[in-house]
């Protein structure tokens, strides 16, 4: 995990290049910084393997202060990926690939079935590609070793400084499906940096917005596409990026839906029920995890005993990662008026109603076609 | 026809005298050059690493390269008295230009991107002089070295007015005897090693080139 906390840097000509940057790059997390150029977020990144220093504040990588810490080292231990794919043309696929494991002296070994596993892993055969030079690469495949190159010396930390930017939009789509697919099988902590929306939409675990040399919103692409900060943000996005997200499922969910717990009696839920004007209640244990439901209809029939001995076992949830536009089919093919909304350890959050998310998804569509 | 039978006659039967001078005429570059490279790279490299350095080393090669070769030989005979050495001295100083230069200009043309991708990969100042910069300036360094090669087998024509031999005593000693036939019996050689000269150092320098490009 890499802290920045509080950080400056103001140039010799009193240009002050970021302000106050604080900022939590997750581990195994594919982090995006983006904003407009000159917003500071290659400098941003590139502080973190000291191609560039800060003037004040702290940056801890795993709880220790990279001014602690040898620059030669920390480039060794982090991979880095830049724009113009920066092959060295004189030496082969190989070589270019074994470059930091060379560097810190690997045994010959070890590192030969290191470049074969990686060119393995973009679907490069060695055989074919590990003697060529980088001339005779086309340029996605340049990219491709010049992201696998990165990876060589099993580095925590992957820094990518728009690395996809000067590739053709088909290279460029299939690259960021590979690296999502690849960030799944090596599990770094990868700090992307673009200027691409789409692009960091597609592949961020977190978005970092920048402007002019400070964080103007961060999040997943769901909290910044849903809940943009300010007007910069809106505008950044862009409208159609806007309108295009569904609101969340959690918009759906009534939190002062009533509940009741195992140990109490029918007779207190069918007061509860009338009351409300309700014909079915959740139950829940004393941990507020879901059990069951019961519905008004039935209890009348058995008045006068425990909740759980009556209740309907259920598995019928709608569970915190469920998507939006799941709801509608999960609605459709329950039947079911109401269903309880549950978070990933099992507690209940509320009760979602199939009416309203409906009403909610035609009001969108019908917005979003008066939008067009 | 008669003269080309005269000469060729004059060159058989001189075989092993001109043989003789031409192994010496290239001694005496490959000594020149050889020094102008065990110098001349480390200035380039020293120019490029340090700028406000650059204008003064290149000027001072600069200067050398203007001198006319037969005073700049002169002025070290007064030096290093007459012979052998005092021509390789005199090679040496012709054939820096031509490499500092293109030492120089060969690290700084190396794509700053490649120079990142090198520094961010955590070579060192020195790893990254011995891995990147200077490999990728050989194509430069190369047509430096058939420059100063074309130059160096031309100047030392004129060696023995300083005491060296080579080539060129055929030319001279034709010229005191008005024999066509000696210039050309030495001309002729040294023509053709400027050639081969050239012609080799050139295709290096593609060959180098074209992997890099």
């Amino acid at each position: 995990m890499i802290q920045l906390k509080d950080i400056n840097k103001i140039y010799d000509d009193g240009f002050q290049a970021l302000e106050n940057i604080n900022l939590t790059l997750e581990e195994g997390k594919i982090n995006v910084l983006i904003g407009p150029s000159g917003c500071g977020k290659t400098t941003t990144m590139k502080l973190l393997n000291r191609l560039t220093e800060y003037t004040d504040g702290e940056i801890l990588v795993d709880g220790e202060s990279i001014q602690d810490l040898n620059p030669i080292e920390i480039r060794r231990k982090m991979g880095y990926v830049i724009q113009n794919i920066g092959l060295f043309p004189h030496m082969s696929i190989y070589d270019n690939v074994a470059t930091v494991p060379k560097l810190l002296k690997w045994d010959k070994r070890k590192i030969k079935q290191k470049v074969h596993d990686l060119l393995h892993m973009v679907n490069l055969d060695p055989e074919t590609y590990k003697g060529r030079y980088p001339s005779e690469l086309s340029g996605g495949q340049q990219q491709r070793i010049g992201v696998i190159r990165a990876l060589a010396a099993e580095p925590s930390t992957i820094l990518m400084d728009e690395p996809f930017s000067a590739l053709d939009p088909i290279s460029r789509e299939q690259l960021q499906d590979e690296l999502v697919r690849l960030q799944e099988e090596i599990n770094k902590t990868i700090v992307f940096v673009t200027h691409d929306m789409d692009e960091a939409i597609k592949i961020a675990d977190q978005i970092i917005l920048m402007k002019d040399g400070h964080i103007v919103q961060k999040g997943t692409p769901h909290d910044i596409l849903a809940n943009p900060a300010n007007d910069f943000v809106k505008e950044f996005l862009g409208e159609d990026r806007l309108g295009s997200t569904l609101p969340s499922t959690s918009t759906f969910v009534n939190y002062n839906y009533p509940t009741i717990t195992t140990d109490q009696t029918t007779n207190e839920a069918i007061e509860q029920m009338t009351s409300e004007q309700i014909d079915q209640l959740p139950v829940l244990d004393g941990d507020n995890r879901l059990q069951g439901m019961v519905q008004l209809y039935d209890l009348f029939r058995q008045q006068d005993q425990l909740i759980e001995a009556v209740m309907m076992n259920t598995n019928q949830h709608i569970s915190e990662e469920t998507e939006t536009n799941q709801l509608v089919d999960i609605f459709t093919q329950k039947k079911e008026k109401y269903l309880p909304y549950v978070a990933k350890d099992g507690k209940f959050i509320g009760m979602i109603e199939q009416q309203q998310v409906f009403n909610s998804l035609q009001e969108f569509y019908r917005s979003k076609r008066g939008g067009q | 026809m008669n003269f080309l039978t005269e000469l060729s006659q004059y060159m058989m039967e001189n075989s092993s005298e001109l043989f003789a001078l031409t192994i010496e005429h290239i001694l005496m570059v490959a000594y020149g050059i050889g020094l102008a490279l065990l110098v001349g790279v480390p200035m380039g490299i020293i120019a490029a690493r340090f700028e406000k350095l650059a204008p003064f080393i290149i000027s001072i090669t600069n200067i050398l390269q203007l001198i006319p070769s037969l005073a700049m030989l002169a002025i070290l005979m007064l030096y290093l008295g007459l012979g052998f050495e005092t021509m390789v001295v005199g090679l040496f100083l012709y054939s820096l230009l031509p490499i500092v230069r293109n030492t120089y200009v060969g690290i700084k043309e190396v794509d700053p991107s490649i120079m990142e991708a090198g520094k961010g990969s955590g070579m060192t100042t020195f790893q990254l002089l011995r891995k990147v910069q200077l490999p990728l300036s050989i194509p430069f360094l190369m047509a430096g070295l058939r420059v100063a090669s074309v130059i160096a087998i031309a100047v030392a024509c004129i060696g023995p007015y300083i005491g060296a031999e080579g080539l060129g005593k055929e030319i001279i000693s034709g010229i005191s005897l008005q024999s066509e036939v000696k210039i050309y019996a030495g001309a002729i050689p040294a023509t053709i090693l400027a050639i081969i000269a050239d012609l080799c150092l050139g295709g290096i320098e593609k060959k180098t080139k074209k992997r890099i490009a």
